[in-house]
């Protein structure tokens, strides 16, 4: 309450040089936009004719998509044989595969959630789509560890269900935690999604003519009127599920890192493995967010609502994330020296310099720590093509640190006698590459089905929204506004810095 | 006696259509619809309308407005109790799904661990889950049911300016079961308060 009432009641500014404007935040959203401005520019992403950018990513991504799902069939119809993991790499590309995918699904999470329930007001226009990102990546991970027990048909024996003899799951065992964790996690990040979807749906069907498009956007807006008695509910609804869901997403990936913390193999057998993780999760997550949504905000003309200060925040939480993963890697080092086993030092010795996959430790290494570093510059932060770059480091990067954990731990463990090399096949290859088509395909048509950016929740945050109508943020006048010219990438010259409604005046 | 029992086929007979009554059905006031030009001026007015004493009103707005449900006296939502007994179901469902197998139904001993105060760690992490997972589903489906969602057709849809409460309108609606209700008086009410395009809100009954 405090907190509020100081934000309503600043000083008024002076001038230029008065200290209180150093202290005012940059505006969410730039240009003074109207809410029709807004409602007009994210509802005509999917009004308009998609560009041709979007046919040309949209046709391969369904392609390797239906490869990936050739694949499986071909999977099922022959054996996990078809997959490289052999003895005693009994975990390959598909278990990597499924963490990488989890992980990255952590980021929607943590800007819906966590970034909520710490009233970051920018986590509006970007959570849509990390949403929709967490969504996609924990569908692409599901399909792992469902296909790699290798008789799908018996895939249902991971359900709380007694099998022929009567005998239940074992339930202490970390697999299937994991199985209840991911279930949970995909379930309520759908509920949450959905339950953010409501009012713009209403918006989408507000604005179209009768018809069955209509109807379809009417049905799944649940005939939202956008009355108080129903956002009173709305809003005790979205702050549960932010509160349920910040605890879920760090169990979740606790979950996935017990699958190997909890077993005796050096180099998993690790108590930092749940924290490191969950860092880990956040890092890949938000990078693959900003990988998205840095080309979306071009080709949609998103600037005034994704702005520099939105990428600039996610940047500073990748480098704050690297480095935290960073301090973990070093941190397992110290531990593998100083704990005084010998056959943890061995497995990292193993990692770092005398084993056969260095290359990947090196990779990882440089991906994952020393790339973001780069982010300690505002310069570097602000350059489109400097963070473009990185965070595909990192992608690649967070998709290297689970190879390292996975397939180096297995190829070197206690008995030199049972080493062996894993080698992918070209079905892994092929697997891997269709399920970021299947990624990409399921992200391209939310893009052109729903409102990429949550459409209510910027309005609420615009500065006309405050009922107290407190005067506009100077600083977010802009010089073009001031001699009325065009801005650009907009619909014409400027609004006059009104603070309310065109009716109202 | 008898020659009165025809007359309960009465009902069944269907009469030709009046061409007047289908030209204008049937119609009930809801209330009337008064639109606002800011959310300052929503705000202000709906301290008004609380203050007036109705009872059956409510504002549309496009987003959720920080303050409201004091301005209009609407009391905390009662979701989050349905939340607690939703993730208290969770927990027991939780509990009884793994003790009820591991004890009752038929105890494995896997891993050396047989159920007991020892292994009792091990049986968090479902149990955290499944009490999320019932939490999260009772929040959401109790939410509708707060709501009084999904609800597809409804008498203010009828209204062709309030197709803007999605975009930039803002309403105040005074249904018409409101005791203080008056079709001349609430209209000079709401006229009161600086509302625009007053409309009656007119319900079509079949």
């Amino acid at each position: 309450m405090a907190a509020t009432h100081h934000e309503e009641t600043h000083p008024p500014l002076d001038g230029p040089s008065s200290p209180a404007q150093v202290l005012l935040r940059e505006p969410l959203v730039l240009h003074n936009r109207s809410y029709s401005w807004i409602t007009e520019r994210i509802c005509g992403i999917i009004e308009k004719p998609q560009p041709k950018l979007w046919w040309m990513l949209f046709i391969p991504s369904v392609l390797l998509f239906s490869i990936m799902a050739y694949l499986f069939a071909y999977l099922i119809a022959t054996g996990v044989g078809v997959w490289g993991q052999n003895h005693p790499v009994a975990w390959g590309w598909d278990i990597t595969n499924f963490v990488f995918w989890i992980g990255i699904g952590h980021a929607g999470t943590l800007i819906s959630a966590i970034l909520f329930l710490t009233r970051q007001r920018w986590r509006t226009s970007v959570a849509r789509a990390a949403e929709a990102m967490t969504i996609f990546a924990v569908m692409c991970a599901g399909l792992y560890p469902a296909l790699h027990v290798g008789r799908v048909w018996m895939a249902w024996f991971l359900a709380p269900i007694p099998n022929s003899n009567a005998i239940w799951q074992n339930f202490k065992s970390p697999l299937l935690w994991d199985v209840f964790a991911v279930s949970t996690y995909f379930t309520v990040s759908v509920l949450f999604w959905y339950l953010g979807l409501i009012p713009d749906l209403g918006t989408i069907r507000d604005r179209c003519k009768p018809g069955i498009k209509k109807a379809l956007y009417g049905l799944f807006a649940l005939g939202w009127r956008g009355g108080n008695r129903q956002w009173n509910h709305y809003e005790m609804a979205y702050l549960l599920l932010a509160a349920l869901s910040t605890p879920l997403v760090l169990s979740v990936h606790t979950i996935v890192s017990f699958d190997f913390a909890t077993s005796v193999v050096p180099g998993w057998h690790a108590t930092i493995f749940p924290p490191y993780f969950v860092a880990g999760a956040i890092f890949g997550g938000f990078a693959m967010v900003l990988t998205l949504m840095l080309p979306v905000r071009e080709i949609y003309g998103l600037q005034d609502l994704l702005t520099w200060k939105h990428i600039d925040n996610m940047a500073k939480i990748i480098l704050l994330t690297g480095t935290i993963v960073g301090y973990a890697y070093l941190s397992e080092l110290f531990i593998a020296w100083y704990g005084g086993n010998k056959f943890e030092l061995d497995a990292f010795m193993l990692r770092i310099k005398d084993g056969p996959y260095v290359w990947a430790y090196v990779a990882m290494m440089f991906c994952n720590v020393v790339s973001p570093q780069i982010f300690w510059f505002k310069k570097m932060r602000q350059n489109w093509f400097v963070v473009f770059l990185v965070c595909n480091f990192v992608n690649a990067g967070m998709w290297f640190e689970r190879f390292v954990i996975i397939v180096t731990t297995l190829a070197r463990d206690f008995v030199p006698g049972a080493w062996d090399m894993f080698h992918p096949t070209w079905v892994d290859i092929m697997t891997f590459v269709g399920s970021f088509g299947f990624f990409l395909m399921n992200f391209l048509l939310f893009l052109r089905f729903l409102p990429v950016i949550a459409i209510a929740e910027v309005k609420g945050i615009l500065p006309q929204s405050d009922p107290h109508g407190r005067a506009r943020d100077p600083r977010s006048i802009t010089e073009q506004e001031v001699r009325g010219e065009p801005i650009p990438d907009g619909f014409g010259p400027a609004p006059a810095p009104a603070t309310t409604h065109p009716i109202a005046a | 006696m008898v020659s009165v029992l025809p007359l309960l086929l009465l009902p069944l007979i269907q009469l030709p259509p009046d061409s007047a009554m289908a030209d204008a059905p049937l119609k009930r006031t809801h209330g009337y619809l008064a639109e606002f030009g800011s959310v300052a001026e929503l705000f202000h007015a709906a301290e008004k309308c609380r203050d007036a004493g109705f009872r059956f009103w409510d504002t549309h707005s496009p987003f959720p407005i920080h303050g409201m449900d004091d301005a209009m006296g609407i009391k905390k939502s009662i979701l989050s109790l349905f939340v607690l007994i939703g993730g208290c179901t969770g927990a027991t469902v939780a509990i009884l799904l793994q003790f009820g197998t591991q004890v009752g139904l038929y105890p494995t001993v896997v891993q050396g661990k047989p159920t007991n105060l020892f292994t009792l760690p091990a049986y968090f992490p479902i149990s955290f889950e499944l009490t999320v997972l019932f939490s999260a589903l009772t929040a959401v489906f109790g939410s509708f049911a707060l709501m009084k969602l999904p609800r597809l057709n409804h008498p203010l849809f009828n209204s062709v300016n309030f197709q803007r409460v999605t975009d930039d309108g803002f309403f105040i609606c005074i249904e018409q079961k409101d005791p203080q209700f008056h079709p001349e008086k609430t209209k000079a009410f709401l006229e009161g308060l600086g509302g625009r395009n007053i409309e009656l809100i007119e319900d079509e009954v079949a």
